[in-house]
Protein backbone atom coordinates (compact mmCIF):
# COMPACT_ATOMS: atom_id res chain seq x y z
CA UNK A 1 0.00 0.00 0.00
CA UNK A 2 1.37 3.38 -0.94
CA UNK A 3 1.73 6.24 1.51
CA UNK A 4 -0.87 8.07 -0.54
CA UNK A 5 -3.42 5.28 -0.06
CA UNK A 6 -2.67 5.11 3.67
CA UNK A 7 -3.18 8.87 3.96
CA UNK A 8 -6.48 8.65 2.10
CA UNK A 9 -7.66 5.81 4.35
CA UNK A 10 -6.78 7.79 7.48
CA UNK A 11 -8.56 10.86 6.12
CA UNK A 12 -11.68 8.77 5.47
CA UNK A 13 -11.67 7.39 9.02
CA UNK A 14 -11.18 10.84 10.59
CA UNK A 15 -13.94 12.25 8.36
CA UNK A 16 -16.29 9.49 9.57
CA UNK A 17 -15.28 10.19 13.19
CA UNK A 18 -16.05 13.86 12.66
CA UNK A 19 -19.50 13.14 11.21
CA UNK A 20 -20.34 10.81 14.11
CA UNK A 21 -19.24 13.48 16.59
CA UNK A 22 -21.19 16.20 14.76
CA UNK A 23 -24.44 14.25 14.68
CA UNK A 24 -24.12 13.12 18.31
CA UNK A 25 -23.54 16.75 19.33
CA UNK A 26 -26.50 17.87 17.22
CA UNK A 27 -28.74 15.21 18.79
CA UNK A 28 -27.62 15.75 22.38
CA UNK A 29 -27.68 19.55 21.95
CA UNK A 30 -31.25 19.41 20.64
CA UNK A 31 -32.38 17.17 23.50
CA UNK A 32 -30.83 19.48 26.14
CA UNK A 33 -31.92 22.75 24.50
CA UNK A 34 -35.48 21.81 23.64
CA UNK A 35 -35.96 19.59 26.69
CA UNK A 36 -35.12 22.54 28.94
CA UNK A 37 -36.95 25.04 26.76
CA UNK A 38 -40.09 23.22 25.66
CA UNK A 39 -40.77 20.00 27.63
CA UNK A 40 -44.37 19.93 28.85
CA UNK A 41 -44.28 18.36 32.36
CA UNK A 42 -45.20 20.98 34.98
CA UNK A 43 -42.16 20.27 37.16
CA UNK A 44 -39.76 20.83 34.23
CA UNK A 45 -41.71 23.93 33.19
CA UNK A 46 -41.63 25.40 36.69
CA UNK A 47 -37.94 24.64 37.27
CA UNK A 48 -36.87 26.20 33.96
CA UNK A 49 -39.58 28.92 33.99
CA UNK A 50 -37.43 32.03 34.36
CA UNK A 51 -34.84 30.75 31.88
CA UNK A 52 -37.56 30.01 29.29
CA UNK A 53 -38.94 33.53 29.60
CA UNK A 54 -35.49 35.14 29.53
CA UNK A 55 -34.43 33.19 26.43
CA UNK A 56 -37.64 33.96 24.56
CA UNK A 57 -39.06 30.41 24.46
CA UNK A 58 -42.87 30.33 24.26
CA UNK A 59 -43.70 29.47 27.87
CA UNK A 60 -47.34 29.41 28.95
CA UNK B 1 -13.14 14.32 17.84
CA UNK B 2 -16.11 13.50 20.05
CA UNK B 3 -14.03 14.23 23.17
CA UNK B 4 -12.99 17.60 21.72
CA UNK B 5 -16.62 18.52 20.95
CA UNK B 6 -17.96 17.43 24.34
CA UNK B 7 -15.26 19.19 26.37
CA UNK B 8 -15.61 22.45 24.38
CA UNK B 9 -19.39 22.42 24.78
CA UNK B 10 -19.38 21.47 28.47
CA UNK B 11 -16.83 24.13 29.33
CA UNK B 12 -18.57 26.87 27.33
CA UNK B 13 -22.07 25.91 28.52
CA UNK B 14 -21.07 25.73 32.18
CA UNK B 15 -19.20 29.03 32.28
CA UNK B 16 -21.66 30.94 30.10
CA UNK B 17 -24.59 29.44 32.03
CA UNK B 18 -23.19 30.67 35.34
CA UNK B 19 -22.40 34.12 33.93
CA UNK B 20 -25.86 34.42 32.36
CA UNK B 21 -27.55 33.42 35.62
CA UNK B 22 -25.77 36.28 37.39
CA UNK B 23 -26.74 38.66 34.58
CA UNK B 24 -30.38 37.53 34.60
CA UNK B 25 -30.59 37.94 38.37
CA UNK B 26 -30.14 41.71 37.92
CA UNK B 27 -31.86 42.17 34.53
CA UNK B 28 -34.69 39.86 33.46
CA UNK B 29 -35.62 38.09 36.73
CA UNK B 30 -36.66 41.30 38.57
CA UNK B 31 -38.95 42.11 35.62
CA UNK B 32 -40.47 38.59 35.74
CA UNK B 33 -41.09 38.94 39.48
CA UNK B 34 -42.63 42.37 38.93
CA UNK B 35 -44.93 40.97 36.24
CA UNK B 36 -45.97 38.16 38.58
CA UNK B 37 -47.18 40.68 41.16
CA UNK B 38 -49.74 41.85 38.55
CA UNK B 39 -50.68 38.23 37.88
CA UNK B 40 -51.28 37.43 41.56
CA UNK B 41 -53.19 40.71 42.03
CA UNK B 42 -55.36 39.67 39.09
CA UNK B 43 -56.08 36.19 40.45
CA UNK B 44 -56.79 37.64 43.93
CA UNK B 45 -59.31 40.15 42.53
CA UNK B 46 -62.99 39.25 43.03
CA UNK B 47 -64.73 37.74 40.04
CA UNK B 48 -66.99 40.05 38.10
CA UNK B 49 -66.64 43.82 37.91
CA UNK B 50 -64.33 43.72 34.94
CA UNK B 51 -64.05 40.91 32.47
CA UNK B 52 -60.72 39.45 31.44
CA UNK B 53 -62.21 36.42 29.75
CA UNK B 54 -59.69 34.84 27.42
CA UNK B 55 -61.15 34.01 24.02
CA UNK B 56 -61.02 30.55 22.50
CA UNK B 57 -57.58 29.70 21.12
CA UNK B 58 -55.80 32.05 23.52
CA UNK B 59 -54.30 31.47 26.93
CA UNK B 60 -52.99 33.86 29.54
CA UNK B 61 -50.82 33.60 32.63
CA UNK B 62 -49.24 30.57 34.24
CA UNK B 63 -51.81 29.98 36.95
CA UNK B 64 -54.63 29.66 34.44
CA UNK B 65 -53.20 26.82 32.40
CA UNK B 66 -50.85 24.98 34.73
CA UNK B 67 -51.71 22.68 37.60
CA UNK B 68 -51.47 24.78 40.77
CA UNK B 69 -50.52 21.67 42.79
CA UNK B 70 -47.50 20.83 40.63
CA UNK B 71 -44.07 21.17 42.19
CA UNK B 72 -42.41 24.54 41.72
CA UNK B 73 -39.23 25.90 43.29
CA UNK B 74 -39.84 28.24 46.24
CA UNK B 75 -39.10 31.90 45.56
CA UNK B 76 -35.60 33.04 46.53
CA UNK B 77 -32.52 30.82 46.62
CA UNK B 78 -34.31 27.68 45.41
CA UNK B 79 -35.78 29.43 42.38
CA UNK B 80 -32.39 31.01 41.59
CA UNK B 81 -30.77 27.57 41.88
CA UNK B 82 -33.14 25.95 39.37
CA UNK B 83 -32.83 28.90 36.99
CA UNK B 84 -29.05 28.46 37.16
CA UNK B 85 -29.39 24.72 36.45
CA UNK B 86 -31.60 25.52 33.43
CA UNK B 87 -29.03 28.09 32.26
CA UNK B 88 -26.20 25.57 32.47
CA UNK B 89 -28.11 22.66 30.88
CA UNK B 90 -29.55 24.90 28.17
CA UNK B 91 -26.17 26.59 27.69
CA UNK B 92 -24.47 23.20 27.16
CA UNK B 93 -27.25 22.42 24.67
CA UNK B 94 -26.60 25.67 22.77
CA UNK B 95 -22.85 25.02 22.85
CA UNK B 96 -23.30 21.46 21.51
CA UNK B 97 -25.37 22.77 18.59
CA UNK B 98 -22.63 25.31 17.83
CA UNK B 99 -19.74 22.83 18.04
CA UNK B 100 -21.72 20.44 15.82
CA UNK B 101 -21.67 23.33 13.33
CA UNK B 102 -17.88 23.75 13.76
CA UNK B 103 -17.36 20.05 12.93
CA UNK B 104 -19.83 19.92 10.03
CA UNK B 105 -18.19 22.96 8.49
CA UNK B 106 -14.69 21.63 9.14
CA UNK B 107 -12.89 25.01 9.20
CA UNK B 108 -10.54 25.87 12.02
CA UNK B 109 -12.38 27.78 14.74
CA UNK B 110 -10.79 29.86 17.48
CA UNK B 111 -12.16 32.48 19.85
CA UNK B 112 -12.78 35.12 17.18
CA UNK B 113 -14.55 32.87 14.70
CA UNK B 114 -16.35 31.24 17.63
CA UNK B 115 -17.73 34.68 18.49
CA UNK B 116 -19.20 34.97 14.97
CA UNK B 117 -20.70 31.48 15.27
CA UNK B 118 -22.22 32.50 18.61
CA UNK B 119 -23.77 35.63 17.10
CA UNK B 120 -25.21 33.50 14.30
CA UNK B 121 -26.69 31.21 16.97
CA UNK B 122 -28.22 34.29 18.60
CA UNK B 123 -29.66 35.42 15.26
CA UNK B 124 -31.17 31.99 14.63
CA UNK B 125 -32.48 31.18 18.08
CA UNK B 126 -33.47 34.62 19.40
CA UNK B 127 -33.67 37.29 16.70
CA UNK B 128 -35.60 35.35 14.09
CA UNK B 129 -38.36 33.97 16.38
CA UNK B 130 -38.56 37.35 18.19
CA UNK B 131 -39.88 38.99 15.05
CA UNK B 132 -43.06 36.89 15.25
CA UNK B 133 -43.14 35.97 18.94
CA UNK B 134 -41.24 38.52 21.05
CA UNK B 135 -40.03 37.25 24.46
CA UNK B 136 -43.11 37.25 26.73
CA UNK B 137 -43.30 38.50 30.26
CA UNK B 138 -45.53 36.31 32.52
CA UNK B 139 -49.16 37.35 32.14
CA UNK B 140 -49.01 38.05 28.40
CA UNK B 141 -51.96 37.05 26.25
CA UNK B 142 -50.87 34.62 23.58
CA UNK B 143 -52.14 31.99 21.17
CA UNK B 144 -52.18 28.28 21.96
CA UNK B 145 -48.81 27.10 23.37
CA UNK B 146 -48.33 24.10 21.04
CA UNK B 147 -48.99 26.26 17.96
CA UNK B 148 -46.48 28.85 19.17
CA UNK B 149 -43.87 26.19 19.94
CA UNK B 150 -44.22 24.72 16.45
CA UNK B 151 -43.90 28.16 14.82
CA UNK B 152 -41.01 29.14 17.12
CA UNK B 153 -39.10 25.95 16.32
CA UNK B 154 -39.69 26.34 12.58
CA UNK B 155 -38.41 29.95 12.74
CA UNK B 156 -35.25 28.73 14.53
CA UNK B 157 -34.53 25.82 12.19
CA UNK B 158 -35.17 27.79 8.99
CA UNK B 159 -33.05 30.69 10.28
CA UNK B 160 -30.14 28.32 11.04
CA UNK B 161 -30.44 26.69 7.62
CA UNK B 162 -30.87 30.01 5.82
CA UNK B 163 -27.88 31.58 7.57
CA UNK B 164 -25.76 28.51 6.75
CA UNK B 165 -26.65 28.82 3.05
CA UNK B 166 -26.03 32.58 3.11
CA UNK B 167 -22.63 32.22 4.78
CA UNK B 168 -21.36 29.07 3.05
CA UNK B 169 -23.42 28.70 -0.14
CA UNK B 170 -21.05 28.66 -3.12
CA UNK B 171 -23.43 30.17 -5.66
CA UNK B 172 -25.65 33.22 -5.69
CA UNK B 173 -28.64 30.91 -6.20
CA UNK B 174 -27.88 29.09 -2.94
CA UNK B 175 -27.64 32.40 -1.10
CA UNK B 176 -30.98 33.51 -2.53
CA UNK B 177 -32.50 30.19 -1.45
CA UNK B 178 -31.01 30.88 2.01
CA UNK B 179 -32.83 34.20 2.26
CA UNK B 180 -36.09 32.60 1.09
CA UNK B 181 -35.79 29.78 3.66
CA UNK B 182 -35.04 32.33 6.38
CA UNK B 183 -38.08 34.45 5.47
CA UNK B 184 -40.56 31.58 5.05
CA UNK B 185 -42.01 31.31 8.61
CA UNK B 186 -42.31 35.11 8.75
CA UNK B 187 -44.27 35.16 5.49
CA UNK B 188 -46.57 32.48 6.93
CA UNK B 189 -46.85 34.48 10.16
CA UNK B 190 -46.70 33.55 13.85
CA UNK B 191 -49.86 32.42 15.67
CA UNK B 192 -51.52 35.29 17.57
CA UNK B 193 -54.86 35.61 19.36
CA UNK B 194 -57.33 37.39 17.11
CA UNK B 195 -59.12 39.88 19.34
CA UNK B 196 -56.22 42.25 20.10
CA UNK B 197 -56.56 41.55 23.87
CA UNK B 198 -54.14 43.12 26.35
CA UNK B 199 -52.11 41.12 28.86
CA UNK B 200 -52.14 41.65 32.61
CA UNK B 201 -48.67 43.20 32.88
CA UNK B 202 -48.34 46.86 31.78
CA UNK B 203 -47.15 47.25 28.16
CA UNK B 204 -44.11 49.28 29.30
CA UNK B 205 -42.99 46.38 31.47
CA UNK B 206 -43.61 43.87 28.66
CA UNK B 207 -41.61 45.98 26.19
CA UNK B 208 -38.74 46.42 28.62
CA UNK B 209 -38.70 42.70 29.28
CA UNK B 210 -38.61 41.83 25.57
CA UNK B 211 -35.73 44.22 24.88
CA UNK B 212 -33.79 43.17 27.98
CA UNK B 213 -34.06 39.46 27.32
CA UNK B 214 -32.93 39.90 23.70
CA UNK B 215 -29.81 41.73 24.92
CA UNK B 216 -29.12 39.09 27.61
CA UNK B 217 -29.50 36.34 25.02
CA UNK B 218 -27.04 38.11 22.69
CA UNK B 219 -24.45 38.28 25.48
CA UNK B 220 -25.02 34.61 26.36
CA UNK B 221 -24.56 33.43 22.77
CA UNK B 222 -21.51 35.64 22.23
CA UNK B 223 -19.90 34.21 25.36
CA UNK B 224 -20.78 30.61 24.44
CA UNK B 225 -19.38 31.05 20.92
CA UNK B 226 -16.18 32.68 22.08
CA UNK B 227 -15.56 30.11 24.86
CA UNK B 228 -16.46 27.07 22.72
CA UNK B 229 -14.27 28.33 19.85
CA UNK B 230 -11.33 28.99 22.15
CA UNK B 231 -11.42 25.54 23.78
CA UNK B 232 -12.13 23.79 20.46
CA UNK B 233 -8.97 25.32 19.00
CA UNK B 234 -6.84 24.44 22.05
CA UNK B 235 -7.91 20.78 21.91
CA UNK B 236 -7.31 20.47 18.17
CA UNK B 237 -4.47 18.23 16.97
CA UNK B 238 -1.37 20.36 16.23
CA UNK B 239 -0.83 18.58 12.88
CA UNK B 240 -4.24 19.77 11.58
CA UNK B 241 -2.79 23.21 11.00
CA UNK B 242 0.12 21.80 8.96
CA UNK B 243 -2.25 19.61 6.89
CA UNK B 244 -4.55 22.46 5.99
CA UNK B 245 -1.51 24.61 5.20
CA UNK B 246 -0.24 22.08 2.64
CA UNK B 247 -3.70 21.20 1.29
Amino acid sequence: MTTQALKQGAARVSRRDAMVAAFLALFLGSVLTFGTGMAAPDAVHNAAHDWRHSMGFPCH
Amino acid sequence: MLRRVLISALFAGLLAGLATSALQAVTTTPLILQAETFESAESAAPAGGHDHAVPAGATAAAGHVHDEDAWAPADGIERLFYTTVANVVGGVGFALLLTAGFVLRGDSVGGRRGLLWGLAGFAAMTLSPSLGLPPEVPGSVAADLAARQVWWLSAVVTAALGLWLLAFGRSTLLKVVGVAVLALPHLVGAPHPHGGEAGIAPPELAARFAATSIVVSALTWALIGWLAGTVYERLGPPETGAETATA
